[in-house]
């Protein structure tokens, strides 16, 4: 193997291959192509026939393949309130089995033709350069020209003009995507809602009572036995028009239990945030957002299903497995004098993962 | 040029005038005279390309059908469609026409199958294509260019994947954008806007899907066929690799010529591809949407998968700690304006191995030629075992993937085998890190190990399947010598040796230079020779003794033998 060259003046600008052929460079020189076998069929006409009858054979498969179709798409027939399940299953696949015999047939019959009948003499052919070192010297003489009669060399105020124009032009490009979020050109309170400031609300506020969710059924604190789990929305979520519902929907979604009140540790801050055990905390896991729904009981541990990340109810849903970064919100909540539960407040910190502007 | 009328051509019969109108006006006869014989060299894993190609084919039709029945619409409906569990369920309107077309429109379901199908196959043809390139060095000069192309396909088939997968707009991939929606929150600084951006202002807003829609049936499928143009035009520029072996070599391409052979060939296994891909769409459900319900932020079903392709992003996401103790990866950091959170939890997994896995792929062909210094052109294939260092990074970068992939289904995996969930994100997390290493180190021994098994061959023949007595009463297995042809593929591999670190103009070795000479060490300091002539001509003068295959070790000083 020769030295590699890196360029410079006395560089001829010849491409070097890899293992051109050298005498003694192998173990053996290149033998060249192996003599040709001839197949069955090149010998044997009646090999031959046969070959050329399996090809047609196979072209024949492939017609009764479409009429397979047409028997799934026509007989079987329309389907509609009244199809059952087994008819539609049916359907599609007399539909598949007729367009793959229908593929297959021509598909695998082409083939057969091919390797039996067609010529199977391995040729050569030459390689060409890239590129030829006469090209390059003709391109190369080209591009001056046009370049020189641009004049672009000797008139600099037409270049950098027209980049400074250029390089302007593109931002309407990209400013004209800013209304891809226009929720604030259709609010009155355009400034609310713009911007990260909108995760840190939710519809929890004070008084606001816990509903059951779907139903929006309201939840007496002595519905809540020990160990039961609830999952719970704000009332009135359901009457807002669809698309608002499923906004606040994804940020207000609470998982209500009820733990032996001697089994948990609340932090002095958060004494009356539960009612006799009774704790309410988001739904919205605080590694990418996927709903918590798994709750088990006997070791008081909440469950995402998504990524697996593990919050201790105990310890006010600490991590203690898995990728989330923080603990879930906790909402405070209280009894109202009919004695429903409801909220004391908002979360005081937004729920669901983590973003730059969470702070 | 009215005088050359006299000596035009003029057809007979219909089609030859067809044919000639054609010719004249387009010019084919100098593309038959160009393409009509060209040759391309067989091979079984060149097959792969073809199945990426041929499955983008179909996803075209079938994506056009569906197109002509789907309504991205999140405007909001009540479903009043045959599938009797939903009637009268609220929901979007881009998922009731997407189960009109499963239970409604007759072909319907069996389209989307197809179209799901082939998609999953398009992606892991890409996949399978792309290491066979990489094992065979096929990406070395003069073809890294095409490499990078194939690089860019395969992202955008993540694309379209993921943006088609979105499209109906039920639970399942509902839950999948809330993901996405989490992961792009994580980005610093940006990282909210994107997502209000993407999604029109608060997670689900009712823009989403019609903006995916017009990525997923617009822009990247235009994209990836300008990338499939570009791809295979500089296929017909360099003309196909091919495997060493009798015939072949750096100046020639051996194989059959387009017209017959190989059109016939590629063209009937377009219609295999297909045969395949109705099977799959006929008799096996995929993505069965009416399960799932519409998109509801409360819900979620446990054991849910991504589509393969994504599950290792996913699984990535799975392995990371969030927290280690009382350390938590979610970092607030005080500045003077306030405080700001780095969700490091999310962004590490989500960015850094996709981010490694892509980087390095994108920029293996640059990082082999600089240390190794080959310039040169290659145009016969390596055999993966006679690059030994290249095919042990590769099959780590398959573990590596392989990894994370396995822990997007770590909890079908404990489910399934009743394990603790926890002990399998731990196992998981530790060959995470150490199952390259041991893949690297496992698949350069079974090269080297296949490398002297060929010199055996060489030296000693094969082994013939007959058992022969001695006089003695010795029984050995006859060996037979192999015939040139085969042997040829068995030796003409070069032995390349580590080049020392080089001193540049001013007659110093720069920093930069020491490193690639070690990394040039570690790719070639332990290796096989292949068989000389000489040693060749030794062996066949006592064919029954027995020759140890020379190992060569640091520069060819000390010998390893075995």
């Amino acid at each position: 193997m020769s030295e590699q060259s890196h360029g410079g003046p006395d560089h001829t600008g010849a491409v070097e291959h890899a293992g051109v052929e050298e005498s003694g460079k192998y173990a053996i020189d290149n033998p060249g192509l192996p003599p040709h076998r001839p197949r069955l069929a090149d010998e044997d006409p009646k090999a031959a026939k046969r070959a050329e009858r399996q090809a047609a054979f196979l072209f024949g498969l492939s017609i009764v393949g479409t009429l397979l179709f047409f028997v799934g798409y026509f007989v079987v027939g329309q389907i509609g309130p009244d199809t059952t399940f087994a008819t539609i299953r049916l359907q599609n696949m007399l539909l598949g089995l007729g367009t793959a015999f229908a593929m297959l047939g021509i598909g695998v019959g082409i083939v057969h033709w091919a390797k039996t009948l067609m010529p199977d003499h391995e040729t050569t052919e030459l390689r060409h350069e890239v590129r030829t070192e006469a090209d390059r010297q003709v391109a190369v003489g080209m591009i001056e020209d046009i370049i020189d009669e641009t004049q672009v060399k000797r008139r600099p105020l037409l270049r950098n003009t027209l980049i400074g124009a250029g390089v302007l032009a593109v931002l309407p490009a990209i400013a004209i995507f800013r209304d891809l979020d226009d929720t604030d050109n259709r609010s009155e309170f355009a400034a609310e809602n713009f911007g990260p400031e909108r995760l840190r609300h939710t519809m929890w506020a004070t008084d606001v009572r816990l509903v059951r969710d779907p139903t929006g059924t309201p939840i007496k604190a002595s519905d809540v036995t020990i160990g039961s789990a609830f999952h719970v929305i704000p009332e009135g979520l359901n009457e807002l028009d669809p698309h608002e519902m499923l906004n606040q929907k994804a940020k207000a979604v609470v998982l209500l239990m009820r733990l032996n009140p001697e089994d948990m540790q609340v932090s002095p801050e958060r004494e009356d945030w539960n009612v006799d055990g009774i704790v309410a905390y988001s739904k919205v896991c605080t590694h990418v957002g996927c709903p918590v729904a798994l709750y088990e009981q006997h070791t008081h541990h909440l469950l995402c299903p998504c990524h697996q990340s593990t919050f201790d109810l105990t310890q006010e849903c600490k991590v203690i497995f898995g990728p989330a970064g923080h603990a879930l919100p906790q909402l405070p909540i209280r009894v109202n004098e009919e004695g429903f539960l409801v909220a004391r407040s908002d979360f005081h910190e937004p729920v669901g993962p983590a973003y730059w502007e969470r702070g | 040029m009215s005088t050359s009328t006299t000596t035009e051509y003029q057809a007979s019969t219909p089609t030859g005038k067809i044919a000639n109108f054609m010719d004249t006006r387009a010019g084919l006869s100098p593309m038959v005279k160009e393409f009509g014989r060209k040759i391309f060299p067989d091979h079984w894993s060149f097959m792969f390309g073809e199945v990426a190609l041929y499955t983008f084919v179909i996803l075209l039709m079938s994506g056009t059908f569906l197109t002509l029945f789907f309504d991205p619409s999140m405007a909001h409906t009540t479903y009043e469609g045959s599938y009797k569990p939903l009637y009268g369920v609220e929901m979007s309107v881009a998922y009731a026409s997407a189960l009109d077309i499963s239970f409604d429109i007759r072909g319907g379901l069996f389209m989307r199958q197809v179209h799901h199908w082939a998609a999953l196959l398009f992606v892991a043809a890409m996949s399978v294509h792309m290491l066979r390139v990489f094992f065979t060095g096929a990406f070395r000069r003069p073809r890294e260019l095409n490499w990078v192309v194939g690089c860019t396909l395969l992202i955008l088939g993540l694309a379209a994947g993921f943006t088609g997968y979105s499209l109906p707009d039920e639970m399942l991939s509902g839950n999948g954008l809330r993901i996405i929606d989490g992961v792009v929150k994580a980005i610093p600084l940006i990282g909210t806007y994107i997502s209000f951006f993407l999604f029109g202002g608060e997670f689900p807003g009712d823009d989403i899907i019609g903006r995916l829609y017009i990525l997923h049936v617009l822009v990247v499928p235009a994209l990836i066929l300008l990338m499939i143009v570009i791809h295979l035009f500089m296929v017909v520029v360099h003309k196909h690799t091919q495997y060493p072996g009798p015939g072949r070599t750096e100046n020639n391409v051996v194989g059959y010529p387009v017209g017959p052979v190989y059109a016939a060939k590629a063209g009937g296994f377009f219609f295999i591809v297909f045969g395949v891909v109705a099977l799959l769409g006929g008799f096996f459900t995929i993505n069965a949407i009416w399960n799932y319900g519409p998109y509801d932020p409360s819900p979620v079903q446990a054991g849910t998968q991504p589509d393969w392709y994504i599950g290792f992003v996913d699984g990535a996401l799975r392995l990371m700690p969030g927290t280690l103790g009382d350390f938590s990866f979610k970092w607030d950091i005080p500045f003077p304006w306030g405080t700001n959170t780095l969700a490091l939890g999310v962004l590490l997994p989500a960015l850094v191995p996709a981010g490694i896995l892509f980087a390095v792929m994108f920029g293996w062909p640059w990082i082999e030629r600089w240390i190794t210094k080959d310039n040169r052109e290659h145009h016969i294939l390596d055999r993966p075992r006679n690059a030994p260092t290249r095919t042990g990074v590769g099959v780590a970068g398959i573990i590596w993937y392989c990894v994370m992939w396995a822990a997007a289904s770590s909890d079908l995996i404990a489910t399934h085998f009743s394990v603790s969930l926890n002990d399998v994100t731990y196992w998981l997390r530790a060959l995470f890190v150490f199952g390259p290493f041991i893949g690297f180190i496992i698949t350069k021994r079974v090269c080297l190990a296949l490398q002297r098994k060929d010199r055996e061959i060489v030296l000693h023949g094969r082994e013939a399947g007959v058992i022969e007595m001695t006089p003695e009463g010795e029984f050995r297995e006859r060996h037979e010598r192999l015939d040139d042809y085969r042997l040829y593929k068995l030796v003409s591999f070069e032995n390349k040796k580590p080049i020392p670190a080089q001193p540049g103009r001013d007659g110093k070795i720069k920093a930069s230079e020491k490193q690639r000479a070690k990394f040039n060490r570690w790719f070639y300091e332990e290796r096989v020779a292949p068989v000389t002539r000489e040693e060749l001509a030794e062996a066949k003068t006592h064919d029954h003794s027995d020759v140890p295959s020379a190992v060569e070790g640091q520069d060819g000083q000390s010998s390893i033998g075995h």
